[in-house]
């Protein structure tokens, strides 16, 4: 069973040739025979098989069929659902089920979506290449000894395979479109405050959003008109408009739209190959009429170093409510309070997530705030100001998604520091809050997928989906399923 | 050698809105242990907390109360720390900008009148409640979380443990004013802690000083900081040194006494809270809660001196709380008698309220029955005696004062023929106290009063029979 993304669905589905339950049983076997890739931390067959034929019959008593009507969908194991387990792929949530669901899953429900399961992550959405999971890596479906790239590493898996028509992300600095760049598929992150982070386990508030993963660009714009707009269990999320996002991608041209082109996104150290395919994609770009102006934005490695003392100074504030005290895994060596606190979060975080709760302590400290924390938040500021001056000039910012293909499962687990790097593009955009979106424009020499990253201003999604759409068709990266 | 105390104080005020600071669980007391709670409160993983707004109208309140300057724009931060009764790991409180600061209270005492400077209001929220008497075992009541307190922080302004209490009560009797807090100290509504210190009269450096708390009540309160600043007194003058600590009072062994063990030098790692914007206080809002302020208990006590023309010392009890207050407005309104209304609340009502531990809004009698009850004793309906007797039997339902006096046949006699007749009775069955009175012991008339009222029950109008008594016995 293959679409020509949901539309071909929708109306296969609204004909009668085809019903939902027909539709899931064949997701729900393609999964079954994907198990041994550890994609999926949960799947929900009985749940999604029921739901399939209640909004079967809901289609035969002639009620409207909502706007996601029979879309599978995954949702990354970081975003609560009423009943459902939620793992953040760690120890120390073993057991734990969430007692109610997060806003976008009560956006997509009411629009009549369908939930195949539940995708593995980095733990706590702290990596870039799925491998810090309590229940170990996924592997990338273009080379199975490749990581999918993280955090959302399941969620880009599920979505490349085929396993689910799109899936939820979250996107901290990157964690959406990095594996969307590496599984070869759409990886959009909004602008923050766009989408309610209600019910997303918080890594890093300020910098947190749910994003999307799709084949095309078209299913990622109407999830993202469902899920978007305010929500007053979020304070966070903006009261701007949520607009018609087909109408407003139908209105873009790529004749007169001005790319900028930063330096600092073609450093030396860039790989080859990656350049490469990426500069063959700006060209097409340039070939259908577009200006290409060269910018200036500030370098990229003070985005990385401003960010990982953010989010981390973050993190270890917002993983303190793990502490074994009320749910959760609970250190079976607690004698007293102090030995539940320091024995329970030492056996039940990974490594990775105590390294970041570690620095982001330490940061905050009294006497060091300012050298770090107050220091960041000024380089995010001045990020923000060249931004904002840089869309003055153009339309949208181009540039790769990552700065290297995927990488071998185990390649940089030793290395921290390397591994951060792999964010390098991903993390400017999350640093002002400005949407961006990976897009795939072709395969390097040893056929592993590149994607393109576009940055758009300020809720300006659907013009950079608009933009987005028109890259793929000129790539021809637009799948068939 | 002469030491002065130095005492500053850190109270926290919990509001009485009806739902959390940061989420929509009830903020009311009473409940069993952990019903008031969701998945923002208990903290489970993914909830987000968002400001109630009430709360930042009564920061205001409270700040344009006291004179502070109210910030336009504050900011919510994260004490960050580990406790059982803590649920997020962190309270949400506020640390650089507050959301009031510079602010004054005016504090009268029996030695004087002074200003006490403040630091700054701040919202915060309340946490968890840990209770260790059940086995060993601890339990943990979450009801309390995101219960909404504003602290406020004072200089070390006050010099005398008097002087921190009347600190305490003016408070406690503006944000009962103001209506944004019940100011109960027994039941933890106002919670204060003292810093206290000493240093020798005259002298410009402070002190060390150390921290006292635990003290739930006025009383307390000043015996903590005398029994403090005289152990402050005794280490220095025995040589000793001062530590910089925290220390419990004990009420039951009137003596303050170390929190060893609790007293890690925390870093509470302080930094705005990423889940909420800014608080903003705009132009409209300034306005409306200017709009809303109450007149306050020295502005009040001197227009009821002025439009009442009722004694300022009268005046003075009847402001000392907004309810009560209110209800000698509103019985004046129905009396229109001040000083009989005054009398009546100052007297009757209060000594009530005393004896039945009750709070005025609590009181049985409406402000308007009391009026009413005044009203029937200024027409010559009942006389003051009877009067009281009323009043008792108004506490027992809800009829009016004219009901009852009716029911009970209480209605004042002015009928010079019954009264006539039980005198002359009493003349006759008193021979030899009328035969003194008629030979020069006047002051026995008010034994002759005392008896003909006894015999009309108290219903006979004095006057009447004050006049006839007087040319019976005469004659």
């Amino acid at each position: 069973m293959q679409f020509h993304g949901y539309q071909d669905l929708r109306s296969r589905l609204l004909s009668g040739e085809l019903t939902c339950e027909q539709v899931i049983t064949d997701y729900l076997q393609r999964i079954e025979s994907s198990r041994d890739d550890n994609i999926f931390t949960a799947v929900f067959h009985d749940e999604a098989m029921a739901r399939a034929r209640e909004l079967d019959n809901k289609l035969q008593r002639g009620e409207e069929p909502g706007k996601l009507f029979g879309m599978p969908i995954a949702i990354k194991d970081n975003i609560s659902m009423k009943g459902a387990p939620l793992s953040c792929a760690s120890k120390i949530l073993a057991g734990y089920e969430s007692v109610y669901d997060a806003t976008v899953i009560e956006r997509m429900l009411a629009e009549d979506a369908i939930f195949v399961g539940r995708t593995n992550m980095d733990e706590f959405a702290m990596g870039s290449s799925n491998e810090n999971s309590a229940i170990g890596p996924v592997p990338n479906p273009y080379d199975k000894t490749r990581v999918p790239g993280g955090s959302s590493g399941g969620s880009a898996a599920a979505v490349a395979g085929d396993l689910a028509m799109v899936a939820l992300g979250s996107d901290t600095g990157g964690s959406v479109r990095q594996p969307a760049g590496f599984c070869n598929i759409v990886g959009l992150k909004p602008t923050y405050g766009r989408i309610s982070r209600y019910g997303l386990v918080a890594f890093a508030s300020s910098f947190d959003q749910i994003g999307l993963l799709a084949a095309n660009c078209d299913d990622a714009a109407l999830v993202l008109g469902v899920i978007a707009g305010k929500d007053e269990h979020d304070a966070t999320s903006s009261h701007h408009d949520v607009p018609e996002y087909d109408t407003t991608m139908d209105h873009v041209s790529i004749e007169g739209l001005r790319i900028g082109v930063p330096r600092a996104f073609f450093p030396e150290s860039l790989n080859a190959d990656v350049a490469g395919v990426v500069k063959a994609g700006l060209k097409k770009l340039e070939e259908a009429g577009a200006e290409l102006v060269e910018i200036d934005l500030p370098e990229s490695d003070y985005a990385i170093a401003a960010y990982y003392i953010l989010v981390t100074a973050e993190a270890s504030s917002n993983l303190a409510r793990f502490d074994g005290a009320r749910y959760g895994y609970r250190s079976p060596d607690s004698p007293d309070l102090s030995s539940m606190y320091v024995n329970s979060r030492t056996e039940g975080f990974g490594a990775e997530v105590k390294r970041r709760i570690m620095l982001g302590t330490y940061v905050l400290s009294a006497g060091y705030y300012d050298t770090y924390y107050k220091k960041a938040q000024q380089v995010r500021r001045v990020f923000q100001d060249k931004y904002r001056e840089a869309f003055e000039k153009v339309d949208v910012i181009f540039g790769p998604t990552s700065p290297f293909p995927p990488f071998g499962i185990g390649d940089k687990m030793d290395n921290p520091l390397e591994m951060y790097l792999a964010d390098v593009f991903t993390v400017p955009a999350s640093i002002v809050g400005m949407p961006a979106i990976s897009v795939p424009v072709g395969f390097d020499s040893l056929g592993l997928p590149v994607g393109v990253h576009l940055i758009c201003n300020f809720f300006e999604e659907g013009k950079m989906l608009g933009i987005a759409r028109h890259l793929q068709t000129l790539c021809q990266t637009v799948p068939s399923n | 050698m002469n030491y002065e105390i130095v005492v500053g104080l850190e109270v926290h005020c919990q509001l009485n809105t009806e739902s959390k600071a940061f989420c929509g669980c009830s903020a009311k007391f009473g409940k069993s242990a952990n019903t008031n709670v969701c998945p923002v409160c208990l903290a489970l993983p993914g909830a987000l907390p968002v400001l109630n707004a009430r709360v930042v109208e009564d920061a205001v309140k409270l700040g344009l109360a006291t004179g502070c300057t109210i910030a336009r724009h504050s900011i919510l931060a994260r004490k960050n720390y580990f406790y059982p009764d803590l649920p997020k790991g962190y309270q949400i409180s506020q640390y650089e900008e507050p959301i009031c600061s510079e602010g004054m209270l005016h504090v009268e005492t029996d030695e004087g009148s002074k200003d006490v400077r403040l630091v700054r209001i701040h919202i915060e929220e309340d946490a968890g409640k840990s209770i260790h008497d059940i086995g060993d075992d601890t339990y943990i009541d979450v009801n309390r979380c995101g219960v909404p307190l504003l602290e406020i922080v004072s200089y070390p302004d006050m010099r005398t443990s008097k002087e921190a209490s009347a600190y305490l009560q003016k408070l406690r009797q503006i944000v009962k004013y103001l209506g944004i807090s019940d100011g109960n100290m027994e039941e933890g509504s106002l919670r204060c802690d003292a810093n206290v210190s000493v240093r020798p009269v005259g002298a410009t450096e402070y002190g060390t000083r150390t921290e006292i708390k635990n003290m739930n009540s006025f009383r307390n309160v000043e015996r903590a900081i005398e029994y403090e600043a005289k152990r402050h007194i005794e280490v220095i003058e025995g040589g000793g040194v001062i530590v910089q600590e925290t220390r419990l009072w004990d009420a039951d062994k009137l003596e303050t006494r170390s929190m060893r063990g609790k007293e890690h030098a925390h870093d509470y790692r302080y930094f705005p809270d990423p889940d909420l914007v800014p608080v903003l206080v705009d132009d409209g809002m300034m306005h409306r809660m200017r709009e809303e302020l109450p007149e306050f208990p020295e502005d009040r006590a001197a227009r009821f001196v002025s439009e009442f023309g009722i004694p300022a010392y009268d005046a003075g009890v009847l402001t000392v709380e907004r309810e009560l207050a209110d209800y000698f407005e509103a019985t004046l309104n129905v009396s229109g008698d001040a000083k009989a209304s005054s009398n009546w609340v100052m007297g009757e009502v209060m000594r009530t309220l005393k004896e039945k531990y009750l709070d005025i809004h609590e009181f049985a009698i409406s402000p308007e029955r009391l009026g009413g009850l005044i009203k029937l004793i200024n027409a010559g309906a009942i006389s003051n005696t009877i009067a009281k007797q009323v009043f008792e039997l108004m506490q027992e339902d809800e009829a009016t004062p004219e009901a009852i006096v009716e029911r009970e046949g209480l209605a004042q006699v002015s009928d010079t023929g019954a009264i006539e007749a039980s005198i002359k009775e009493i003349l006759d069955a008193n021979q030899k106290q009328l035969e003194q009175y008629r030979s020069g012991k006047a002051q026995l008339f008010g034994f002759f009063v005392g008896q003909c009222m006894q015999k009309m029950k108290g219903k006979a109008n004095p006057k009447v029979v004050n006049d006839i008594l007087k040319s019976m016995l005469e004659g």
